[in-house]
């Protein structure tokens, strides 16, 4: 398992949070969290939309102040060492935060010279971060004429241009298509894994939380409902669930299979048998066998292995797609008015 | 200290690079002083005589310095705005992110509005003196800077405060129609003080922008309405007060 790894030996987290909070008037939108996000770490906030998610990424990043507890980036007080913080940090937001009248490479420059680097400095990471994300060839068109995928690999190119410690990146594939997200998390990974950066990410795409995170917590209402690497979270869920679709002889095939030790549940729902089994892609040819020895007769065969989405159903009694496809579109089109 | 001195050229430098840009920007800016100083000063120009104008300075001359006073009311009050745009389009993040002091950032702001405000107001002082108005002595002239200077930051400072408070443009129409415009014709800009009856005119004395186009007259065309210390110290006061009040109230924004 491909845990966090040599870099906690270095003994401080690189974020630490206590009883953090913040309320919006009678809302609370985060609730009381204590998280600790080693360092050298991919870690993911897993939620809908409106769970807390940006809004403890804006607190983490100098944003909004904390109504309540603490928090600190690489050693330092969100409240009190705001510029600390500010300098140990790269941030890719939500919603885009770029200057449309500025070229790439001017925005990227504006980014140098905000962080204190020299003309030749910037030059080079310049040059580096764009190579880094593909876009050296569009390096001075502005901004306004680029797609939303360009513009998103932009930002994170300047999130990354001053060498941050922590990047944080909120809900970085919202909106793009399957092409580009594939390239961004590719990027993110090189990014963790060969300059050591730790990153944390927001998402409501659980592909993007199970394809890159080492640790997901997941949030919802404000408060954090499970913490661990995605496989132990599956492995939570328990067991794979075979549905067999059966013409005849439903009744006789479940007392058939009942009998067997690696069962482990079996129910019939709408005409379907739903069996929870380990392994069960080395059961299902007994399955076979079973049911003919006991002449039913099976139409179709569905093998389901849980995913994070069971899990953040079991957690959170919802589907995160409900609200997720929903406010997924509403970005998009945030996306293009913006643009204009 | 010099971070902060590298961030306040680097917004100082976008603000440039964003004016030279928007060609329509800078058209557009200047078009409505512009259209006041030749329409106004055409019609009441000439051979009329104004009461309340010193004998001997032409309309145009007197006109010209509350146009100045005009540019720089609408470009700076504008600059500071801007911050609302910046917050609607996503790009106030990348700065408030930034390991900077807010105050450089304010300053920044300040520096951008100042030049683009002085620059605009230098044009319509060419223009006026195509239509007739005295050149000024180099002495006056660079007196006018100093106004040009003050009224101008006091401007953007409260343009920064609003800005702080605004979510959204939805107000802007607001401050442009009970704001900009009566502090405009409150200042004495299109013609002499002494004009209003006494109640507006105290009104007017509660207008920095009164003290700001006195102050270019006495420096441009010699002759002011109060002393130009007296139009200096009130200035340097609204200045400093504006600023800081901008600058508090930006301080202490948080970005959704």
């Amino acid at each position: 398992m491909d845990g966090p790894q040599p870099s906690q030996s270095k003994g401080e987290a690189a974020i630490s949070m206590q009883g953090l909070t913040k309320r919006f008037g009678e809302m609370t939108a985060v609730d009381h969290i204590d998280l600790e996000i080693n360092r050298g770490e991919l870690f993911g906030l897993l939620g809908a939309n409106g769970a807390g998610k940006s809004t403890i990424i804006k607190m983490l990043t100098t944003m909004l102040m904390p109504t309540e507890g603490e928090a600190r980036v690489w050693g330092h007080d969100v409240t009190r060492e705001r510029n600390a913080v500010r300098s140990s940090i790269g941030v890719v937001f939500q919603d885009p935060a770029v200057d449309g009248m500025l070229t790439g490479r001017e925005n990227l420059d504006f980014h140098g010279r905000m962080y204190g680097m020299d003309g030749p400095l910037r030059q080079e990471r310049i040059d580096e971060v764009l190579e880094l994300v593909d876009l050296a060839e569009k390096a001075d068109i502005k901004m306004e004429d680029y797609s939303g995928g360009m513009q998103r690999r932009l930002e994170i190119a300047r999130g990354l241009m001053h060498y941050p410690h922590v990047l944080f990146l909120d809900e970085p594939t919202l909106g793009l298509d399957a092409q580009t997200r594939r390239h961004i998390w590719q990027y993110l990974r090189n990014m963790n894994k060969d300059k050591g950066v730790t990153i944390i990410l927001t998402t409501h795409y659980m592909e993007e939380a199970d394809a890159l995170c080492d640790r997901v917590a997941i949030i919802d209402n404000g408060k954090i409902v499970a913490l661990d690497t995605p496989s132990n979270l599956k492995d939570m869920i328990g067991s794979d669930t075979v549905s067999l679709e059966v013409q005849s002889g439903a009744e006789a095939l479940m007392s058939c299979l009942r009998s067997f030790p690696w069962v482990n549940s079996i129910v019939i729902v709408n005409g379907t048998i739903e069996l929870m089994v380990d392994h069960a892609q080395s059961r299902i040819p007994e399955i076979m066998q079973e049911a003919n020895k006991c002449g039913a007769v099976i139409t179709s065969v569905g093998l389901h292995k849980p995913t994070l989405e069971d899990v953040f159903l079991k957690y959170t009694g919802r589907k995160i797609r409900e609200t997720g496809g929903a406010s997924g579109l509403m970005g998009t089109m945030m996306m293009h008015r913006r643009r204009k | 200290m010099r971070q902060d001195l590298n961030a306040i050229y680097s917004i100082w430098l976008r603000e440039m690079l964003r004016f030279f840009r928007l060609k329509s920007r800078v058209f557009g800016s200047i078009a409505s002083p512009f259209f006041f100083l030749a329409f106004m000063g055409i019609g009441f120009g000439g051979g009329t005589t104004m009461s309340g104008i010193p004998s001997g300075v032409g309309y145009v001359s007197f006109l010209t310095p509350g146009i100045i006073g005009m540019t720089l009311l609408f470009s700076a009050t504008f600059a500071g705005l801007s911050v609302i745009w910046d917050r609607e389009f996503g790009f106030l993040k990348e700065i408030m992110v930034a390991p900077v002091s807010r105050i450089a950032i304010v300053l920044g702001r300040t520096a951008g509005g100042l030049t683009t405000g002085i620059l605009q107001a230098l044009i319509i002082l060419v223009a006026g003196i195509f239509m007739g108005m005295k050149m000024p002595s180099i002495d006056g002239f660079l007196l006018s800077l100093v106004f040009m200077v003050l009224v101008a930051a006091t401007f953007i400072g409260i343009g920064l405060a609003f800005s702080s408070k605004m979510k959204d443009m939805s107000g802007f129409s607001l401050i442009m129609n009970f704001l900009i415009f009566p502090l405009f014709f409150l200042s004495g800009a299109l013609f002499p003080l002494e004009r209003f009856p006494g109640l507006i005119r105290d009104l007017a004395y509660l207008n920095p922008l009164t003290y700001g186009v006195d102050g270019l007259r006495y420096s441009l065309i010699g002759t002011s309405a109060l002393s130009p210390v007296v139009d200096l110290a009130v200035l340097a006061i609204c200045c400093a007060a504006m600023l800081f009040l901008g600058a508090y109230l930006f301080e202490n924004t948080e970005v959704k």
